[in-house]
């Protein structure tokens, strides 16, 4: 390949990127927005509504008003670390949609094979979201520990730990997936759930859906488990920051709640394909970010539907009730593909056996 | 799998990595410039729910997160064996599921062990 060539290449792969980058940043802007709109009318009061038609320009007025706000940066505080948590937690939250496929395209026929739509198309992309996302908890270590605030301080502690606890019930949880798939593709995880609603995951895994989901929502600490910013703690680990700098954490975990969602719907329902296979002539993009919507949805119902979680509650949730689920699953699911009877069964959910 | 193969799906990665960190530092950078910058030392000391910050911050910690912590990586191990396991089940048949369930054992012997002894606990 040509340096020119390679030019042109790294600038189409830069707006592929941009193409997913900027509609990601959009909509947990807007996402601020339908949270608060949900969360009203749940609350039978009305939400904002009065910046711009239906508030819809609300976004942008916090935006700007952040965007405005002085920077403090404690006296007492590790600069270099300060200054780096922010961008060390925001940017594995977007790399993680580096891997995620949004569809298969022939682009109205143009191509004669449907392509993946994804940046790009790893054969360990499940393993590789798995540890990208988890590179975030050190933004979280490290925003507290360079503040130099005792309430910094132990919300770090705290959400760190309430972190890596979901962590390994989030990762057993998808071991099952994987024994059906056979794979860490994540297109091929979605191909394997082909042929409508009964064999996507959450059949043969439902509890495995669950887990993921909730453990994913309390790894991006998310009522009920927003233990991370309780009142006894102020706001946790970002209480020393301002402005622009303060958005930069609830960016990422806005991002990192869209991520879990796609995630969910990518492993456990069905992805890209239609509950029912005659519906298929609808874009396999529209039924993912429909299916990822109604989960965010969910995120949001959930929030204003539930007191918190006790710090205690929390663990005893994710350590004595969520991992023995996951390990009797795994157990399950192998028994199940290694019994005579039974193998003709789960080979349904496995059919490129 | 080529050279040609991590070429081309890695390197959009890369690209991305350097487009992540400026989506991040870019507005952080743009703040600082475009916002009235007013420090004082009052506003510039931690926050301490208005009283004058007495000693370090950086306080003694309660020996329960170690345990966890501890316990995080022994489970974080387990399942970087899980995960390549689960991807070759298929190959190395019922041998290598008896296999693994033993190893689970073993595992679980050790999480009830820390169970019994209220590493689990936080009342």
């Amino acid at each position: 390949m040509s340096g020119l060539d390679m030019a042109a290449q790294a600038g189409i792969w830069a707006l592929e990127i941009l193409a997913i980058a900027v509609p990601v940043a959009l909509s947990v802007a807007y996402i601020t927005y339908v949270e608060r709109r949900v969360i009203g009318w749940i609350q039978v009061r009305k939400g904002c509504n009065r910046v711009g038609p239906a508030g819809l320009l609300q976004p942008l007025a916090d935006g700007l008003k952040l965007f405005l706000k002085e920077t403090t940066i404690p006296a007492a505080a590790n600069k270099l670390l300060f200054v780096a948590a922010p961008v060390i937690s925001l940017t594995p939250a977007l790399l993680a949609y580096a891997v995620v496929p949004f569809g298969e395209t022939s682009l109205f026929g143009l191509w004669d094979k449907p392509h993946v739509m994804a940046i790009s198309h790893l054969n360990v992309g499940l393993l590789y979201v798995m540890a990208i996302s988890s590179m975030s908890i050190y933004g979280v270590l490290m925003a507290g520990w360079a503040s130099n605030s005792k309430y910094a301080l132990m919300g770090s502690i705290r959400s760190t730990c309430q972190m890596i606890s979901y962590e390994i019930s989030m990762g057993f949880a998808l071991v099952p997936v994987m024994m059906l798939a056979g794979s860490l593709d994540l297109v091929e995880i979605v191909k394997a759930q082909q042929g409508g609603l009964l064999h996507w995951y959450m059949i043969p895994l439902f509890p495995m859906l669950l887990v993921y989901f909730i453990s994913g929502c309390a790894e991006v600490g998310r009522t009920p488990f927003d233990l991370i910013e309780t009142e006894e703690l102020v706001a946790g680990y970002h209480v020393e920051y301002s402005g622009m700098w303060f958005a930069t954490f609830s960016l990422a975990e806005y991002a990192a709640m869209i991520m879990i969602a796609l995630m969910t719907s990518i492993l456990f329902l069905g992805g890209w394909y239609a509950p029912i296979p005659a519906l298929d002539f609808i874009p396999g993009t529209v039924w993912l970010l429909g299916k990822t919507a109604f989960l965010v949805f969910l995120f949001i119902w959930m929030r204003a539907t539930f007191p918190r979680y006790r710090y205690d509650q929390m663990m005893r949730l994710g350590w004595k009730v969520f991992l023995p689920w996951t390990l009797v699953w795994i157990a399950v699911v192998g028994i199940c593909i290694y019994t005579p009877g039974l193998s003709a069964v789960i080979n349904f959910w496995m059919p490129w056996r | 799998m080529g050279a040609a193969y991590l070429a081309n799906e890695y390197a959009p990665i890369v690209i991305f990595l350097v487009i992540a960190v400026l989506m991040g530092a870019a507005p952080l950078v743009l703040t600082v410039l475009l916002a009235e910058q007013r420090p004082d030392a009052e506003k510039n000391s931690a926050y301490e729910c208005g009283f004058e910050a007495f000693e370090d911050a950086r306080l003694q910690i309660d020996v329960r997160f170690y345990l966890l912590a501890i316990l995080f990586v022994v489970f974080d191990l387990e399942s970087a064996f899980l995960f390549p396991w689960a991807i070759v089940l298929d190959d190395i048949g019922l041998f290598g599921f008896v296999e693994m369930m033993l190893f689970l054992f073993i595992l679980v012997v050790g999480y009830a062990y820390a169970w019994k002894k209220g590493a689990l606990q936080w009342e």
